[in-house]
């Protein structure tokens, strides 16, 4: 019945089917929000969402002011500005790009600035590297945003129409970065439904934010606070991050009833009653975990999947309600949280969230796909088995390392 | 002092000026003196004060020597920083910036 309703609802909705790189999905999203400001900065694998975004311009197919800069940290700069004034504002960079945006990160989200920004991720410098890994977005995991992963295509168009929606709700108002694969997803071609863009609008209304730059009402942004009032500022930041999750649900129902389509913070792959968990997140690991899983059940092990679509705020509940039943898990992590006890930054994450709610859940901490190291079906599948064994729990195992 | 659900988001400062409010020369540890007999009331230090902290009062002064202007300059110790930009752009010396601590 639901299905049939989705269906239904696809049918008006999608204006056409196309084969597009995730950047070109990410660009078209950006054109049927209807976005008014975009600060550009040209950086691999980024770049060719802001050059399609510019020759929508051109093109006339979007009225945006197209600012070009002398760096990152001058694109995010113009951005706050651009927001700070009320315009609904896009960016997008990777790798070294996020670094240099980093002390502006925490700019746009103490100013609660609804900025929504694209991030192929990229491995980070030295040795130079323009291959994926998620070492760029883990440095950017505290800052205050909404940190939003996809895995697929279509899922980064749904995501950036859905988070001008979360980042602009009262409740929120944060900026939003949006994450998935460079070069893994960001240049190879997937078949996306692209909506009739009256129904994005209609989705995502301009709404009135508070705070506003607006010469009729003049307020001041940016000024110092003292400690007596510091504090508070930064605890509202907090406040409004964790109502993310639930906006997101809510956001993500409306989209359903619209558009046909809902992810959820986390999606689970054949988890229902799995005696052994892969944690993933992005394209690639996600892809190659969902068919380890199938190779794992073929041969009589209850292997599931669970894929952290949203990385910030941290959906515990959810997390812990899905490996609270298993016999053991591993979390494969892109990035290197160096010298950490664990070198896997979700595993961490995952780990503490077990931890607050009293469990100790047997788990493996990999790292995988560091500066896109091949990734293969079978090495997942290899994680299962140890996992199915009762071996290297409590360890830490780096996949594809060559010793 | 409000919670912080009481603040404004963002830490915005809703009213313009209303750093006024605040008394910020206690930090100042000299302090200018204008000395109002040599005072010519050319508006030089006021325009240069980047703290907007010269007063320019509707307060006629005759000098000594019998000169009788309309308005007056006064420093707003309240906001004064002790920066010593108003004796430096003076150009008849009339600013005199003492010690704070005697």
């Amino acid at each position: 019945m639901l299905a049939e309703l989705q269906r239904g609802a696809r049918e008006r909705v999608v204006s056409r089917r196309a084969g597009l790189t995730t950047n070109y999905a990410v660009a078209h999203a950006v054109k049927a929000v209807d976005v008014d400001v975009v600060a550009v900065y040209p950086i691999t694998p980024q770049t060719t969402i802001v050059e399609k975004i510019a020759e929508f311009i051109h093109g006339g197919e979007l009225r945006a002011e197209l600012i070009h800069v002398e760096s990152e940290h001058s694109a995010l700069s113009a951005a706050v500005g651009a927001a700070a004034a009320g315009a609904r504002t896009f960016t997008a960079t990777s790798s070294q790009g996020l670094e240099y945006m980093h002390e502006v990160l925490h700019i746009a989200s103490g100013l609660r600035l609804p900025i929504v920004m694209a991030v192929p991720t990229r491995a980070l410098s030295a040795p130079i590297s323009i291959h994926n890994d998620y070492s760029d977005i883990m440095n950017a995991r505290d800052t205050g945003w909404a940190i939003l992963i996809a895995s697929t295509a279509q899922e980064a168009y749904d995501t950036v129409i859905q988070a001008y929606r979360i980042a602009e709700h009262p409740d929120v108002q944060l900026p939003v970065m949006m994450a998935y694969d460079g070069y893994l997803m960001s240049h190879t071609l997937e078949p996306v439904e692209l909506y009739h863009e009256e129904h994005v609008r209609g989705f995502v209304p301009r709404r009135d934010r508070r705070n506003v730059l607006d010469v009729r009402s003049p307020i001041t942004l940016g000024a110092f606070a003292t400690p007596d009032n510091y504090y508070e500022f930064k605890y509202q930041q907090e406040v409004a991050l964790r109502n993310v999750e639930g906006v997101l649900r809510e956001v993500e129902a409306d989209f359903a009833a619209r558009f046909g389509a809902s992810y959820g913070p986390v999606e689970a792959y054949r988890l229902e009653d799995a005696d052994y968990a892969l944690v993933t997140y992005g394209g690639a690991a996600t892809g190659n975990a969902r068919m380890a899983v199938d190779m794992a059940r073929e041969r009589g092990i209850r292997a599931g999947l669970l894929r952290v679509r949203l990385y910030r705020p941290f959906p515990s509940a959810p997390i812990v309600a899905a490996l609270a039943g298993v016999k053991a898990f591993a979390v494969i992590d892109r990035a290197i949280a160096y010298g950490s006890p664990a070198p896997g930054p979700l595993y961490k994450d995952v780990a503490t969230a077990l931890y607050m709610e009293g469990l100790t859940v047997p788990g493996i901490s990999v790292v995988h796909g560091i500066g896109q190291r091949a990734m293969y079906v079978e090495d997942f599948y290899g994680v299962i088995r140890m996992l199915a064994e009762g071996a290297g729990t409590g360890k830490v195992l780096f996949l594809g390392l060559r010793e | 002092m409000s919670g912080w659900r009481g603040l404004p988001i963002g830490a915005a400062v809703l009213r313009p000026g209303s750093t006024a409010d605040n008394v910020t020369g206690t930090w100042r540890v000299v302090r200018p003196i204008i000395d109002q007999e040599r005072c010519i009331r050319c508006g030089i230090c006021w325009a240069y004060c980047p703290d907007g902290s010269i007063l320019e009062l509707k307060r006629g002064y005759t000098t000594r020597g019998g000169k009788s202007y309309e308005v007056t300059y006064e420093v707003d110790y309240d906001h004064c920083k002790g920066c010593g930009i108003c004796a430096n752009e003076c150009p008849v010396k009339a600013i005199e910036v003492v010690p704070e601590a005697k």
